[in-house]
């Protein structure tokens, strides 16, 4: 039965690997990318590694996907702050 | 090149790269039959000789201990790159705070947020350091309670504004704690070259199995570690925060 | 399934691989690299795992049960936490690259001079 529960959630990482590297916006990416660490830490803990997963999920759904939109955030107000200028130019 | 030879290139070389990885992965042992004896050796003195239920902790922090070390300064190194790579250069032209907009009243966040917020924050630090206090007899430790421990305050930037943020995690006390944490781990193993071993060697007294105080210097470690990491995330999301909605008053 | 874990780690690279040599936006390059660093974490969880045994945590179980490896365990704490890391490391650079050149194709920063 476990051996089953693992092979799926092996599957279903796999596709889910697949998707994040074929979306290609990336403000998208980062909800796919915090679904995947979601998954990964259900993998871990099927595996029978707990420390792991809570380091995970900690890690792979939180901060990583706020790290990507911050600086996402960040790249767009340059953008804008750079098209202001050379409009006033 | 152009970018339709370069796919082309890397479908053909990535074909023979696959086949490698297959060749090779196939040669590892069958899932589920681990044969290599060292971690059934660590697992079977985790209990007898420190004195500590959760063997990975063990491992991290005392068999393993100065890895672990190099690990946290990579972390604070890379917090301190952050810090220097987003700073506000002198001459960067100053906008005002991009909180609220002039010309559109900001919408706030509904009570219901706030009040579920307010208790959770509460919930979270708890949590945390529950987390980071019993890492060598559950999960836990001080990386993953670390970063329980950073989701705090951004909790509650989402349920404020940036000056509730700014009043709960001065910049300066951030400072602090990260650089506590981070000299204390070295401090220790210091200490256990003045107590006469070898660099962080476990010489405090193990205590008993099961108990909080157990496994020598294990939980002082995982409090330092847990101070760093903490300090350091929120000190990344401070950073990103005030150089991302407002800039610095001169 | 007896060495499924070791092919998808292996899938999950190329997967990821790819991403980074198709990309058009340094972000989501970035992003790409974090898959591919994942796929060492399978890798590394299938290398420790023993069938039918317990997590090596003996908090209420006797000190001799047949546990899952724990060392490659704490290689994959120290992994996981250096990968964000590295990604945090990435974007402040990325956000710099932004502001000096006004672009995050790779392909056009290829072009840029100085």
């Amino acid at each position: 039965m476990l051996a089953l529960i693992q092979a799926f959630v092996l599957l279903f990482i796999a596709a889910a690997a697949t998707v994040v590297a074929l979306t290609r916006d990336p403000v998208a990416q980062s909800i796919v990318v915090s679904f995947y660490g979601l998954l990964l830490a259900i993998l871990f803990f099927v595996f029978q590694a707990p420390d792991v997963s809570l380091s995970q999920i900690a890690i792979g759904a939180v901060a990583l996907p706020l790290m990507i939109l911050l600086a996402l955030t960040k790249i767009k107000k340059q953008e804008l702050e750079k098209q202001e200028h050379e409009k006033k130019n | 090149m152009k970018r339709r030879t370069r796919k082309r290139f890397f479908f053909a070389s990535a074909a023979l790269l696959a086949v490698v990885f297959a060749m090779g992965m196939l040669a590892l042992p069958p899932l589920g039959q681990y044969r290599g004896p060292y971690g059934d050796v660590v697992n079977a003195l985790s209990v007898p000789e420190r004195h500590v239920t959760d063997a990975v902790t063990l491992v991290n922090f005392d068999v393993r201990g100065f890895d672990t070390l190099g690990e946290e300064y990579i972390l604070f190194t890379s917090v301190m790159a952050v810090v220097l790579l987003l700073r506000i250069q002198r001459n960067e032209p100053t906008t005002r705070q991009e909180d609220q907009a002039p010309d559109r009243k900001g919408v706030g966040t509904s009570d219901a947020v706030r009040v579920v917020s307010l208790v959770l924050t509460g919930v979270i630090v708890v949590f945390g350091i529950y987390v980071v206090t019993h890492g060598q007899l559950t999960p836990g430790g001080g990386f993953q309670g670390g970063v329980i421990l950073a989701t705090g305050p951004l909790l509650v930037y989402l349920a404020g504004e940036f000056e509730n943020f700014r009043k709960a995690v001065p910049r300066r006390l951030v400072h602090v704690c990260e650089a506590l944490g981070a000299c204390g781990y070295g401090l220790i193993g210091l200490a256990c070259m003045l107590a006469g071993g070898a660099f962080l060697e476990n010489f405090l007294p193990l205590g008993a199995t099961g108990s909080i105080v157990s496994g020598g210097t294990i939980p002082l470690i995982d409090m330092s570690v847990g101070l760093e990491v903490s300090g350091g995330l929120a000190l990344v999301l401070i950073v990103y925060l005030e150089e991302t909605l407002e800039c610095k008053e001169e | 399934m007896s060495h499924l874990p070791y092919l998808i780690a292996a899938w999950i690279f190329l997967v990821g691989l790819y991403g980074i040599v198709t990309s058009r936006n340094l972000v989501h390059l970035i992003i790409c690299l974090s898959v591919v660093q994942s796929s060492t974490y399978v890798s590394l969880v299938a290398i420790g795992y023993r069938t039918h045994a317990a997590a090596p945590i003996f908090a209420g179980i006797p000190p001799g049960t047949p546990a899952v490896d724990s060392v490659v365990q704490a290689v994959m704490l120290t992994d996981v936490v250096v990968e964000v890391t590295v990604v945090a490391l990435l974007l402040a650079l990325a956000v710099q690259m932004h502001k000096r050149h006004g672009t995050i194709d790779p392909d056009k920063l290829r072009e840029l001079r100085g």
